[in-house]
C-alpha cells in the first residue's frame, strides 16, 4: 500500500531558496506572509492532506459517487466529514480576499497546497478547485451584489462552485454552444439547456452549488462572440442569504469513468433556471478565459501532485522488493535477492520521475509567483510583464505537467511490476486519475495550439521576452562559472534549439498555419524541457552555495538529480527539434481515406 | 501528597471559571521519523531531523482547549523549556488555540527534575488552577515530570488519564491502570498527566495559524526564575536496541523443554 508524505523540504527550497520569497512578502497585503508563517501553514496543510485526505483516496476510488432517483448525488464514505473539516479549518479560503473571509495568502502558497491536495486525493481536490475557479470569475467580473452574496460562502466552503461549458455537441469548440438565456423583467435571466461532464455538478458536500454557465442571449451573434456567462445557483438565496427555493437545475446522470471516481461528473439539465449575468453580455468567453487561465495552472498541478505520489510510492517499493541480483555482483548476500533499487533500469526510472517532478514543482511556483506579482506589484510595468509571463507559460505548464503526470504515474506502476497493475497497491489508481488532466480544461493538443497560435505571436512576440530574456542573460552571466559548466552548456544548447524552432515556426506558420499547428505539441514539449533545464541549472546554483553545510544530503541530491536531467532528459530536445523542422507534410499529405 | 492540604488549597482557590490552565509542552523528534543514534554514541541525531510537538503534549493542549471552550477555564498558557526552536512548537500550540506562551530558554533540553522545578516557578507566577502534561515525552520516555511537579507543589495528582471533567468544583478523572480503569475525584489545584485515549487533538485552523503570530510569547530564563537546571545525570552511551536474532525451529516438545530449561533458563 502506497503512502504519502508531503515534500515540505523541497517546497521550502523552491519557495524560499530558489526564488526570493521576500519579494512576495514585500507586496502590499502580503506583509504577514513571513517565512515562519509560510512554513507553519505548509506544515499544517501537510498534516491534513496526509492524515485526512490521503486515507480516503483509495476507498473513494473503489466506492465512487452514487446517483439517486430525483437527481441527488452522494460522495463516497468519509468525503463529507473530510470536506467539512477542511472547509471549517479555512483551507478553501487560503488565498481569497480577507474582505470575504479569506486569509489573503499568496497564490504561490496556494499552489503548493493544491499540489499536496492533488497528491493525496485528487478527486477531493476537484470539488475545492472548482469553487476557487467560480470565486475568481465572480470576483473579477461579478457586480457588487453578486460578490457580497456569493463570495463569502464560496470562501468558507459552505457553498461550492462549478464551470458549465461542455455540451454534447460542444467540447473544445465552444462556438457550437446551444444553451440559451432569456432576460426576465427584474434583470435576472432564465437559462435553459443541457450540459454534460460537469465536475461537482451535484453532490452532498455543501448546502448549495453555484453553477457558472455559458449560454447565449437571444440577440447573440453566432460563434464564440455570442456567449455570455451566468451565475445559476442550485438554491436561490433568500433575502437573508440562506438557500431558499430550488432552482430549475437538475443532475440527470453521472458518468462512469476511468479515474477520479470520487469526483462527480454530471449531466446537468437547466430548465428555465434563474440566473444572473456575470460581466457584459456576449463577453462570457473573456471572463471564462480569465478563469480558465488560472484553472489551467491548477490542472497542471494535478499532474504534478500525482507525479509526486507516484514517485514516493515507487521509491518505497524499490527499496523493499527483492528481485534479481545486481549485474555487478550480489549487493545483499544475506537476502534471497537484491532490492530492485540496485538495477540501473529502476534507478533510471526513479531519477527520471524525480527530475521531472521537482522541476515541475519549481516551474509551478515560478508561474504562481507571477500571479501574485501581476495582482499586487506596485508598478505598472512589473504587473504587465508578470501577466505576459503567466500568459505564455500557462499552456506549457498545463500540458507539460499533465502529459508527464500520466507518464510518471505509469513509470511508477512499472516499478511495481504486476503488483502495480493489480489494484491492491493503489498505484494503478494514480495512472487512471492522472489521465483526465490531459483532456479537460482544454485538451493538451489545444494547449499547444494556444501556445503557437496565440501566445508566441501575441504583440509580435512580446510574451516570449519574459522567458527568453532572463534565460539568455542567465546563460551569459554563468557561462564561465566552472562549477556550473555541466549544467550551463547543455542548457545553452537546448535553448539554442528553442530559439531556432521559435523562429522557424513563426516564419512557416505565417505562410501555412498547418505547419505551426503540426509542430505545436513537439514545440510545447521542447519549450517545457528548456524551461525545466533553466530551473534545474538555477537550482544547482543555489545548491552549490551550501557546500558542507547542514542538510548537505538534500543539496547533494539536488545537484545529482540536475545532472540526470541534463544528461538523460534534456537531450530529448534534439529529437523534438528534428521533428519540428521536418514540417507538416507527412501528416498533411496523407490522404484522409488512407487512415 | 497530603489529601488534607489539597482541601485547604481547594477552599482558598477552588475550581473557578476564571481558572487558568498551564500546559507544559516538549519538542521532540517527529513520531514518524526513524531515530538514528549519533556515531559517537553521545545521543540521537537531531540535525536536520523533523521535529514536532510531543504527541502526548498535543493531547494535553487539546484537553485544556476543550475545558476553556466548555467555559470551565478562562485562559490556556503553554510553556516550553529548552533550546530556542521550542518557540516553533509553542507557536503550534498557539495555532491550536492556546492564549499565550512562555519560553524558558536553555542550551539543551533540561532533565525532568529541572523541568519540574522550572514549572513550579512558573506556577507560582501564573497561579493556574490546573496543570495538564503529557504522561511522557516520546524521546526519553521518562514519565516523571508531572509526578515530580505535583510533589514539589504538593498538589493533587492524576496520572495516565483517559477522561477529564470538572464537576462541582473538582476534577473528575479516569486513570488507565494495569488492572483496568480507576475513577478519581481530585480537589484543585491539581496536576494531571494525559494518556493516548483522552482525546484526538485538533488540527490548527488556517485563521488560527495566522493569529498565532500575534499572540504573546514571553521569554524567560532559568536564572530569572532562580532555578538551577544543571544536569544531574550523565549519559554514558546511547545504543540502538539490538536487532532480534532469527528464531529456531525445534523438532519436538522435549527439545523445547530442554532449551527453555538450559538455554533460556526460564523454567
Ligand atoms: C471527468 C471529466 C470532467 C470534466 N469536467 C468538466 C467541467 O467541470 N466543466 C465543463 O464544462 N467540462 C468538463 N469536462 C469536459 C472537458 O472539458 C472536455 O471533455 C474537453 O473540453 C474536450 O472536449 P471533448 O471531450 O468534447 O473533446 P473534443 O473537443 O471532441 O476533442 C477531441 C480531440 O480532438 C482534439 N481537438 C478538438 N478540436 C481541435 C482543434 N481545433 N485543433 C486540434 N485538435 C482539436 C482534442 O485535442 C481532442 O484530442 C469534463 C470532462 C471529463 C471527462
Ligand atoms: C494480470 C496479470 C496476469 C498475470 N498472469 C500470469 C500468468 O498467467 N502466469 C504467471 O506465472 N504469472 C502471471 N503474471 C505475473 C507476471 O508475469 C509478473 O507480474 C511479471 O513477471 C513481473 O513480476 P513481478 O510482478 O513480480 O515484478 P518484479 O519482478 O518484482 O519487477 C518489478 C520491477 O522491477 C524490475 N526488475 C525486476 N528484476 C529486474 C532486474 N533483474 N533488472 C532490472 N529490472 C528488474 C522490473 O522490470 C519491474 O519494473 C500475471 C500478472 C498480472 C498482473
Amino acid at each position: 500500500m502506497a503512502s504519502y508524505s508531503a515534500p515540505l523540504r523541497d517546497m521550502r527550497f523552491v519557495y524560499h531558496e530558489l526564488f526570493d520569497s521576500s519579494d512576495i512578502s514585500a507586496l502590499p497585503g502580503f506583509e504577514e506572509a513571513t517565512p515562519d508563517l509560510i512554513d507553519a501553514v505548509l506544515e499544517e496543510a501537510a498534516k491534513v492532506c496526509e492524515n485526512e485526505l490521503f486515507p480516503i483516496n483509495r476507498s473513494g476510488d473503489e466506492e465512487g459517487c452514487r446517483y439517486h432517483q430525483g437527481g441527488e448525488v452522494t460522495t463516497p464514505s468519509g468525503f463529507r466529514e473530510c470536506y467539512r473539516a477542511y472547509a471549517e479549518a479555512g483551507w478553501i479560503g487560503l488565498s481569497s480576499d480577507p474582505q470575504y473571509g479569506g486569509q489573503g495568502l499568496p497564490a504561490a502558497i496556494s499552489t503548493l497546497l493544491e499540489e499536496m491536495v492533488c497528491s493525496s486525493n485528487i478527486a477531493f481536490g476537484t470539488y475545492v478547485g472548482l469553487s476557487r475557479g467560480a470565486y475568481r470569475a465572480i470576483a473579477a467580473f461579478g457586480n457588487d451584489t453578486l460578490k457580497t452574496r456569493y463570495l463569502p460562502k464560496l470562501t468558507s466552503g459552505e457553498w461550492s462552485g462549478t464551470m458549465c461549458l461542455t455540451e454534447p455537441q460542444c467540447g473544445t469548440d465552444l462556438g457550437l454552444l446551444r444553451t440559451r438565456a432569456e432576460p426576465n423583467a427584474d434583470g435576472s435571466y432564465r437559462v435553459t439547456g443541457n450540459k454534460i461532464f460537469i465536475s461537482a455538478g451535484e453532490h452532498d458536500l455543501t448546502e448549495n452549488i453555484i453553477h457558472l454557465v455559458l449560454a447565449r442571449l437571444p440577440d447573440a451573434p453566432a460563434g464564440v462572440r455570442g456567449i455570455s456567462l451566468f451565475l445559476v445557483p442550485k438554491f436561490l438565496p433568500n433575502p437573508d442569504g440562506d438557500p431558499g427555493e430550488r432552482n430549475g437545475v437538475l443532475c440527470t446522470a453521472l458518468e462512469n469513468k476511468m479515474g477520479i471516481k470520487a469526483s462527480a461528473t454530471c449531466a446537468m439539465s437547466f430548465d428555465q433556471a434563474t440566473g444572473w449575468l456575470i460581466g457584459s453580455a456576449h463577453k462570457g468567453m473573456q471572463a471564462m478565459f480569465v478563469m480558465m487561465n488560472d484553472a489551467r495552472l491548477g490542472v497542471g498541478v494535478q499532474g504534478l501532485g500525482l507525479s509526486e505520489s507516484a514517485y514516493q510510492a515507487a521509491v518505497e517499493y524499490a527499496r523493499e522488493r527483492l528481485q534479481g541480483r545486481s549485474v555487478t555482483g550480489t549487493k545483499h548476500p544475506d537476502k534471497p535477492a537484491d532490492p530492485i533499487l540496485v538495477h540501473p533500469d529502476i534507478r533510471r526510472t526513479l531519477l527520471t520521475m524525480r527530475a521531472l517532478t521537482e522541476g515541475n514543482r519549481a516551474m509551478a511556483t515560478w508561474i504562481a509567483r507571477h500571479l501574485d506579482l501581476r495582482e499586487r506589484a506596485e508598478d505598472e510595468t512589473t504587473r504587465a510583464s508578470a501577466n505576459d509571463f503567466v500568459q505564455l507559460m500557462t499552456p506549457i505548464a498545463k500540458a507539460f505537467f499533465t502529459d508527464y503526470g500520466f507518464d510518471i504515474t505509469n513509470m511508477g506502476l512499472q516499478v511495481y511490476g504486476g503488483h502495480g497493475y493489480i489494484r491492491e497497491n493503489g498505484v494503478e489508481q494514480y495512472v487512471r486519475d492522472s489521465r483526465i488532466a490531459q483532456i479537460y480544461e482544454g485538451a493538451n493538443g489545444v494547449q499547444a495550439l494556444d501556445l503557437v497560435g496565440r501566445k508566441v505571436p501575441a504583440h509580435t512576440g512580446r510574451y516570449l521576452r519574459q522567458f527568453f530574456h532572463p534565460v539568455q542573460s542567465w546563460i551569459e552571466s554563468h557561462a564561465f562559472t566552472p562549477a556550473l559548466q555541466p549544467f550551463v552548456m547543455p542548457l545553452a544548447k537546448a535553448f539554442g534549439r528553442l530559439q531556432l524552432a521559435t523562429g522557424h515556426i513563426a516564419q512557416v506558420g505565417l505562410k501555412n498555419p498547418n505547419e505551426a499547428a503540426a509542430a505545436s505539441s513537439e514545440y510545447l514539449r521542447l519549450f517545457g524541457l528548456v524551461a525545466l533545464g533553466y530551473l534545474w541549472a538555477r537550482m544547482v546554483e543555489v545548491a552549490l552555495t551550501h557546500e558542507n553545510g547542514a542538510d548537505q544530503g538534500f543539496y547533494d541530491a539536488k545537484v545529482a538529480t540536475a545532472r540526470h536531467y541534463m544528461e538523460r532528459i534534456l537531450p530529448q530536445t534534439g529529437s523534438l527539434f528534428a521533428a519540428i523542422m521536418a514540417g507538416a507534410s507527412t501528416m498533411m499529405d496523407f490522404p484522409d481515406e488512407a487512415f | 501528597m497530603s489529601f488534607g492540604q489539597s482541601i485547604i488549597f481547594n477552599e482558598i482557590q477552588g475550581v473557578s471559571h476564571q481558572m487558568k490552565i498551564l500546559v507544559p509542552i516538549k519538542r521532540v523528534i517527529d513520531a514518524n521519523i526513524k531515530v538514528r543514534v549519533k556515531s559517537d554514541q553521545s545521543g540521537v541525531e537531531l540535525n536536520n531531523v523533523k521535529m514536532a510537538m510531543n504527541p502526548f503534549c498535543e493531547i494535553a493542549v487539546e484537553a485544556a482547549l476543550r475545558l476553556r471552550e466548555a467555559g470551565e477555564a478562562e485562559e490556556v498558557i503553554v510553556v516550553c523549556a529548552g533550546p530556542a526552536n521550542g518557540k516553533e512548537t509553542l507557536r503550534t500550540a498557539l495555532a491550536m488555540g492556546a492564549d499565550r506562551a512562555i519560553h524558558i530558554e536553555s542550551e539543551d533540553s533540561p532533565e525532568p527534575l529541572a523541568v519540574a522545578k522550572l514549572l513550579k516557578a512558573v506556577v507560582e507566577r501564573e497561579k493556574p488552577g490546573l496543570v495538564i502534561l503529557g504522561k511522557q515525552a516520546i524521546d526519553g520516555d521518562n514519565n516523571q515530570t508531572g509526578q515530580m511537579l505535583s510533589a514539589l507543589l504538593n498538589w493533587s495528582l492524576g496520572t495516565f488519564i483517559s477522561r477529564l471533567s470538572v464537576e462541582d468544583g473538582a476534577f473528575h478523572v479516569t486513570r488507565e491502570v494495569d488492572g483496568g480503569l480507576e475513577n478519581l475525584k481530585l480537589s484543585g489545584p491539581a496536576v494531571v498527566t494525559v494518556d493516548l485515549r483522552l482525546n484526538e487533538p485538533r488540527y490548527a485552523s488556517l485563521p488560527n495559524i495566522m493569529k498565532a503570530k500575534k499572540k504573546p510569547m514571553e521569554e524567560l530564563t532559568a536564572a530569572a526564575l532562580d532555578v538551577d537546571i544543571t544536569p544531574r545525570l550523565t549519559v554514558l552511551k546511547v545504543e540502538a536496541p539490538a536487532s532480534r536474532s532469527a528464531g529456531v525451529r525445534v523438532h519436538d516438545a522435549a527439545e523445547l523443554v530442554d532449551k527453555l530449561k538450559n538455554e533460556a533458563k526460564v523454567i
